[in-house]
């Protein structure tokens, strides 16, 4: 489990992160959302001991972190931005590192260490020298080395920057597998990750906690939550017919493709009155789909907000 | 094994797998070497003794223990490798300490690999080599307060020149502070009694002394608390770091 509570943040007379109360159950997957400069990754390096809190607490597995710094490190499996590692040792000497840090026997540890080295397909690089190693294959080095010890809390910051679809399916994988009983924390600015892997989304911008809600309950937030899209030629009479349906709020076509939007009052279904006067008007369309609302509008509607407001407080 | 063990070994392979300990070791020696036989006038002397070897040891760390020290915080701070680092389970007294003991561990395995000048001496004549066993544990003494400065400055900055520069210049303020020259300066500027107590500080001094073959306490303290402090100090400057 992680709780933070009030936990805060200040560079200066910056404040990274302010007064950030979260708290991930086990079994649960939580994505950090957030613009560059957002706090994410100083939350992180607070919740892993790196960074001191300039005020407020960070728990792992219910040990204080700046109070019992080993217990909570140990419970913690953590992959920092970037995924920095050695890059004059080979993978074999990094991670054999790594598992005597951990105070692994070793045993226990070679064998646990054979099976990261399995899972994220690292078989073949085990004894190249990290610095000639790709992006891709760096971070799930990075990766071997957050879960080697089989930690109940796992937090990876950005885990899936830089992987290629492939490899990014596979981390995904991962996670999800290893989601089942643990707890974990992963900071992206990838919407689609969020769909992919997260069963709770919270938001931050300029340091601050906006949102907290599950990704379904984000996107109800959309404006396009509920909306009825499609493609027909000749669609300019449909427009005006469409406009008539008393469910409906607005209409928008796509100026590239012609692709029609209709947005629904609130609370309206308008799924099947739609289809039924497009059946009744003859009109031949493909591809006729109900948003489920669009993440990347939420995000950026939520996180613009607070910018418009924090330059007009400056300026009174 | 435990953290500390962890970090010196990793420390270690890092010396090896890049060319850092090649060079340093192939430079030490050659300069051991040449320094005693000719500067040092080790033939013409005509005791057997290891005096002309010991005496040019401050001057060979003051270059070489700089260079291998810059990067121990420097170049971890750059890489973010420190994060990595520090969110393992490990105390901060347990990370300096295993860097530390790479360090000094590695100096030490150059002093031993100076051996045939010690042969060589044997060789030629019959010294005192409870003497010769005392220079050898001056200098490392001393190597280790090098390293610990070294440690401290690397902490302070994230660039490996400037924490070179740092440690360079400590280190020759502490070589140099009991130098008559020096001391007669500061006569005329500072009352008698921190004359005495800065003669003190002189690593010099205690350096001499020990290689002398008289094993004083207050000698072997001086280096040992010296060495603690310059850690102590390393640790607080990374703390630091974490929480400014």
């Amino acid at each position: 489990m992680i709780e933070t509570e009030q936990l805060t943040r200040c560079y200066g007379n910056l404040t990274a992160v302010d007064a950030l109360n979260i708290r991930v159950e086990p079994g649960q997957v939580l994505g950090m959302l957030g613009p560059n400069g957002a706090g994410k990754s100083t939350a992180m390096r607070m919740i892993a001991g790196f960074l001191v809190p300039t005020s407020g607490v960070a728990r792992v597995c219910g040990h204080d972190v700046v109070r019992e710094p080993l217990k909570a490190k140990r419970a913690l499996g953590y992959l920092p931005e970037g995924a920095p590692s050695y890059g004059e040792l080979t993978v074999r000497e990094f991670l054999r590192f790594i598992v005597r840090m951990r105070g692994l026997r070793s045993d226990a540890g070679h064998r646990r260490l054979d099976e990261v080295v399995q899972h994220l397909q690292l078989d073949d690089v085990l004894d190249v020298c990290i610095d000639t190693l790709s992006k891709g294959l760096r971070r799930r080095v990075g990766l071997a080395q957050a879960i080697l010890h089989d930690p109940p809390v796992l937090m990876l910051d950005e885990p899936t920057d830089g992987l290629d679809p492939n490899q990014k399916h596979a981390v995904r994988q991962l996670i999800d597998v290893m989601a089942r009983e643990r707890t974990i924390l992963i900071s992206t600015h990838l919407l689609e990750e969020v769909h992919a892997l997260c069963n709770r989304v919270v938001i931050l911008a300029d340091g601050k906690l906006l949102a907290d809600a599950t990704p379904a309950e984000l996107e109800a937030r959309s404006r396009y939550h509920g909306a009825v899209s499609f493609s027909a030629p000749g669609s300019s009479m449909s427009q005006e017919m469409l406009g008539r349906l008393p469910e409906v709020a607005s209409i928008e076509v796509d100026p590239l493709d012609g692709r029609i939007t209709v947005f629904p009052k609130p609370g309206e279904r308008i799924l099947e009155p739609v289809e039924q006067l497009l059946q009744q008007q003859g009109l031949e369309v493909s591809e006729i789909q109900l948003e489920r609302g669009r993440l990347d509008e939420v995000f950026r509607h939520i996180t613009t907000e607070v910018e418009r407001d924090t330059t007009d407080g400056g300026r009174p | 094994m435990s953290p500390t063990g962890a970090v010196m070994r990793r420390e270690l392979r890092s010396y090896f797998v890049t060319p850092v300990a090649y060079v340093f070791l192939v430079i030490f020696l050659v300069l051991a070497g040449i320094l005693t036989f000719y500067a040092g006038d080790f033939y013409e002397r005509g005791q057997s003794d290891l005096q002309p070897f010991f005496i040019m040891h401050p001057w060979l760390y003051l270059i070489l223990v700089p260079a291998i020290t810059m990067r121990m915080w420097a170049e971890e701070a750059k890489d973010s490798t420190l994060e990595l680092l520090l969110t393992l389970p490990l105390t901060l007294w347990q990370a300096v300490l295993g860097k530390f003991m790479a360090a000094w561990l590695f100096i030490g395995l150059a002093l031993a690999l100076t051996f045939p000048i010690w042969i060589t001496v044997n060789y030629l004549g019959d010294p005192d080599n409870g003497v010769i066993l005392a220079g050898y544990l001056g200098s490392w003494l001393m190597a280790g307060t090098f390293i610990a400065i070294g440690s401290c400055l690397s902490a302070l900055t994230n660039s490996q020149v400037v924490a070179f520069i740092l440690t360079a210049l400590v280190c020759v303020l502490l070589i140099l502070i009991g130098q008559p020259q020096v001391l007669d300066f500061l006569q005329d500027n500072v009352p008698r009694k921190f004359i005495n107590a800065i003669a003190h500080l002189s690593m010099l001094r205690h350096f001499e002394a020990i290689s002398r073959g008289v094993l004083d306490l207050r000698d072997l303290l001086y280096f040992v608390l010296s060495m603690i402090a310059w850690l102590m100090a390393s640790v607080l400057l990374l703390d630091l770091k974490r929480t400014r």
